[in-house]
């Protein structure tokens, strides 16, 4: 029985650009893979082919980013590639830190210019913190999760660590977004550039939600896939 | 967390393919299933969520059901429902499954009843009460629940329902963000957190 892809009419055979155009947000994946604009009338398996990723692997990506509430069968998984999944969940990490935050930071910095000094020690402080916090989780993904599932991978055995006690200490870093988002768009103090102001409430839901996509393919793809590999060892 | 459904469906094939749905997920917990709902049984469980068929009452009473519900537990109340069902008995539910239903439509109207359900208690007042902004300017100041509940004289579990209070009206969750809410508001003074 295969629903999901009735439901999901997305295909390896249909046009890159055609399926990039169901959802905005699927730009941002096929960057993150590393697949590169002008693609004419090239359908996405040409595409991935060229690129060195699975197309199954994408379009999976892809189904979680365009449909919320979708929830892959247990043969997606199965066909899916981790290495790609890895390198997707590692791009954009990058992407957070070295783009989006840094956008949001400029913006927040502009917003509360025209404010008390002591208003904007508060407001930059906070946001300090949840970069902070964000950055930590990042940190603990790629130098502990990410590798291990590489060992996984290349079957080294010897490690200690397994998918479950990720998926215990998988912290909440979305709580802290939120907080943000509330704070600028009820509390802020009038003076605040309010273009600046539009901007960071921008950003904020962009970031807010790729962490809920980036949550769950971490979560309920990255997870069960490596738990299966470790049963089977 | 996994949201707790409590299934309250007297047919066991139905009741039992209900809770297939919603195992293989995570997202959910089915906490029991019931053959017929008394209050106490809903008081102890605290689900999230009842799924019920409304068959189980009487047909006068069926109107009510939801109300029934709502006198033991706050849980989003979804019918599930075998047949047809006029209009009027309908309205009062947070939702309704059909039998005919595939699993991702009972899980996207579950998901959308608990949804509904957590946007509710907007209808008192969104300013803070007096007693409110006391215990915001402590929370800001770092002080743990117990010492709150020391300087005021009541119970941590009063202390923690406030705090869940200023939590919904202000909608900030985190301690950080409470402070930079005083301080912005003038609660409290840049010295008292520094």
């Amino acid at each position: 029985m295969n629903t999901s892809a009735h439901r999901h009419p997305v295909s390896p055979a249909m046009k890159m650009a055609e399926l990039l155009d169901l959802d905005f947000s699927l730009l941002g994946v096929a960057t993150r893979l590393g697949l590169h604009f002008g693609f004419g009338d090239t359908t996405v398996a040409e595409v991935c082919q060229k690129e060195g990723i699975d197309p199954e692997t994408f379009l999976l990506i892809c189904r979680v980013y365009a449909f919320d509430g979708y929830r892959p069968t247990q043969e997606a998984l199965l066909a899916a590639n981790l290495h790609d999944i890895l390198k997707y969940l590692h791009q954009s990490h990058a992407y957070y830190m070295e783009v989006m935050v840094p956008e949001m930071a400029t913006a927040l910095e502009q917003m509360i210019k025209p404010c008390a000094e002591k208003q904007q020690r508060v407001i930059w402080r906070f946001f300090a913190d949840y970069k902070e916090e964000l950055a930590k989780h990042f940190a603990y993904e790629e130098g502990q999760v990410f590798p291990y599932v590489e060992a996984v991978l290349n079957k080294q055995s010897g490690a200690r660590f397994t998918i479950g006690e990720y998926e215990e200490n998988h912290s909440n870093v979305e709580e802290k977004l939120e907080d943000l988002k509330n704070l600028v768009m009820k509390y802020i103090p009038a003076q605040c550039n309010q273009q600046e102001a539009y901007k960071v409430l921008f950003y904020i839901y962009s970031l807010e939600r790729d962490l809920n996509k980036h949550t769950f393919i971490e979560d309920d793809i990255l997870v069960p896939m490596v738990g299966r590999m470790e049963n089977h060892e | 967390m996994s949201k707790r459904i409590l299934i309250v469906v007297p047919s066991v094939i139905a009741a039992k393919g209900l809770e297939q749905v919603f195992n293989d997920l995570g997202e959910f917990e089915v906490c029991a299933i019931l053959r017929d709902m008394s209050g106490q049984e809903l008081r102890s469980m605290a689900p999230d969520a009842v799924i019920v068929d409304p068959a189980i009452f009487d047909y006068a009473s069926r109107g009510s059901v939801k109300a029934r519900v709502a006198e033991y537990s706050d849980a989003a109340v979804i019918a599930f429902t075998t047949g047809p069902m006029d209009e009027e008995q309908q309205r009062q539910f947070d939702g309704v499954i059909g039998l005919m239903d595939t699993p991702p439509a009972v899980i996207k109207k579950v998901r959308a009843a608990l949804e509904d359900r957590t946007e509710v208690p907007k209808a008192e007042g969104e300013e803070l009460s007096q007693r409110e902004k006391e215990i915001l300017i402590c929370v800001a100041k770092g002080m743990l629940n117990k010492e709150i509940a020391d300087l005021y004289n009541i119970s941590i579990y009063t202390v923690i329902t406030h705090r869940k209070n200023i939590t919904r009206k202000t909608g900030i969750k985190t301690v950080a963000g409470l402070t930079v809410y005083a301080l912005l508001n003038n609660l409290i003074d840049m010295n008292s957190v520094e």
